[in-house]
Parts: C-alpha cells; structure tokens; sequence
C-alpha cells in the first residue's frame, strides 16, 4: 500500500471526470437531435443552417472536454 | 498514465506520443532547441506551400486535380468568411485562410503513423487561440470605438437583466480564447490516445488465450478510430476557423 490519500482522491476525480462525458453526449445528441427534426420539415432550409450545426456541436461538446482536462490535471498536474 | 507494465506484459502508454523531444539527441529542451515540433510544423508549412505553388503554377481553364484542391480550399474558406462574418471582413481572409491552412495540414499530418500532432498540444493552440482574441478585441475596438462595449450590452433584453446579461457575457467573452484553444488540442488528444489505447490491447494474442477474441476486435476498433479521426481532424479545423469568423462578426457588427 504505498502512495498517499491525496493520490488516490486524484485518481477517483479523474474517474468521476469521466461523468463529463455523458453531458457532452447528451448536449451533442441535443444538437444533432432537434438539427434532424428541425430539417425533416423543412428541408430547403437546412442547407443553410449547416455552419449553425456545427458550432452548436463544437459549443456543447467544448464542455465534455474541460472534463477531459479536469482529469488530465488531476493525472498529471496534481 | 501511471499505470506500469501490467504482470501479463501488455504496455500501456497513450500518452508517451505527445513527449516533446530533441530532434539530434540529447535530453535537454531549450528554447532554440529543434525537437519533433520543429520537424512537423515544418512538414505542415511546406505542404501547405507545395499545395498552393504547385496548385497555382498553371492556373488553367480546366484545372488539373492538385489545382482543384487548392481552388475548392480557398473558395470554401472564401465563402465562409462571406457568410458568417459578412462581406467587410474579407480583408481578414487571409489572416483566416493561414490559419484554417496550417491546423488542416496538422492534424492530417499528424494521422501518419510514427507522426507528432502538432496541434494536440495547448501550447501550440493557445497561441493561435489568444492572437485571434487579440485580433478580434483590437479591432472591435478600433472600428467601434466605445460602441463595441454593446456587445455586452444586450439592448432587446428587459432593463433589470441587463447588468446580470453583461457580467454574463463579459464571463463568456473572457472564456472564448481558452474554448478555442482547448477544444482543438483536446479532441487531436483524445482521438490519438485511444488509438493508442486500443493498439495496446493489439498484442495480447502473443501472451495469452483470450488474446484470440480480444486482438481482431482492437484492429477494427483501431480502424474504425482512425475513421472518426479524420473526420474529427477536418471538422476541428472547420469549427477552429468558423468560431474565428463568428468572433470576427462581433468584433465588426457589435450590436445585438
């Protein structure tokens, strides 16, 4: 049993980080979900709302990976 | 990570790809010391340089394939800056184009086997991050002068939520060169390393039995990674350079 209780609640935070992913999938589905929905009615004016796609993609999914630095910290710059 | 090499002989290191090394030996990295990043950055400035040179020596009327690409880059680009940011930020086209140019031809680059990514490190994000910040702030308020404070202002909102809007968006304002930067090393980082981490799983057939079942499946979960990268590694670019222009928007059309 080596290490230190410091490690070791390093290494847990750096699993519960991992939690961060799920919301990213969610907001990402989100995104993509009501995108599909929004275009299926309308789909003349989809082409046009590609970019919007996008960076809404790229907004919530920026989110996931601050979670993914929260456990690289912890990894490596605790 | 920390974990060592495990009883059975399976190694696992992910990270050990984004070590920053000297190129002719030696241990030390000092600040003119040419390391992996010097050699593919360069590899990326001139292939972006072979593309355009090449690709516009014989400007014909039917164009040879090389020439199609470079035409099909920069008019998607072109057009991009036309649409998002409107048609007074075309003098910043070139400003965006190197920009959209140079994170393209590194993270493609950085596909190769036995390759560095460039753009997996922050370092080399943040910089690119933190000059568009200062180009946007800059000419926010160059253009605008004090009216460029109206983008914190938001005029169609009702006047009690005003304040509480603008601490808001100064917040979100000050956290767009991090986003920027961290999304693009962030998601070159996480692809490589579970590549990596699938490819650590490849061996295992040499050690033991389950290896049998465990060893196809890791190959076609490095293929179908390898896939997903290089769709992330365009969209990356895409996005890098579309949040660009979107910042431009503001910097130029402050007003809600």
């Amino acid at each position: 049993m080596e290490g230190s209780i410091v490690q070791m609640g390093a290494y847990i935070g750096a699993g519960l980080a991992c939690m961060g992913m799920g919301g990213a999938a969610m907001g990402v589905g989100n995104v993509a979900g009501n995108f599909l929905a929004g275009a299926l009615r309308n789909p003349s004016a989809a082409a046009g709302q590609t970019a919007t796609l996008f960076i809404g993609i790229a907004f919530a999914e920026a989110l996931g990976i601050f979670s993914f630095l929260v456990a690289l910290l912890l990894m490596f710059a605790v | 990570m920390a974990t060592e090499a495990q009883s059975e002989g399976l190694a696992f290191h992910p990270m050990d790809q984004f070590i920053v090394k000297p190129l002719f030996g030696g241990e030390t990295v000092g600040m003119m010391t040419p390391t992996n990043v010097t050699l593919w950055m360069a590899l990326t400035i001139l292939a972006i340089t072979g593309l355009f040179v090449f690709g516009t020596r014989g400007r014909a009327i039917i164009p040879s394939r090389i020439q199609s690409i470079a035409e099909l880059a920069y008019g998607f680009i072109h057009k991009m800056v036309e649409d998002v940011a409107g048609k007074d930020a075309l003098k910043f086209f070139p400003y965006i184009f190197t920009l959209f140019c140079f994170i393209v031809f590194s993270n493609f680059l950085g596909l190769l086997p036995k390759a560095f990514t460039t753009t997996s490190h922050i370092a080399v994000t943040a910089v690119m991050a933190i000059a568009v910040f200062l180009t946007v702030t800059i000419v926010g308020f160059v253009k605008n002068g004090a009216g460029f404070l109206g983008l914190f202002w938001v005029s169609s909102a009702p006047l009690p939520l005003r304040p509480i809007l603008a601490l808001i968006e100064v917040i979100s304002y000050f956290v767009r060169p991090v986003s920027h930067s961290i999304r693009l090393a962030g998601n070159m980082m996480a692809g490589h390393a579970v590549i990596k981490v699938f490819a650590a799983f490849a061996p295992l057939i040499l050690i033991s039995g389950i290896g049998v079942a465990v060893t196809p499946l890791s190959i076609i979960a490095i293929t179908a990674m390898y896939g997903l990268e290089i769709l992330v590694a365009f969209i990356q670019a895409y996005v890098f350079t579309i949040l660009t222009c979107v910042y431009l928007k503001d910097a130029l059309h402050p007003h809600h």
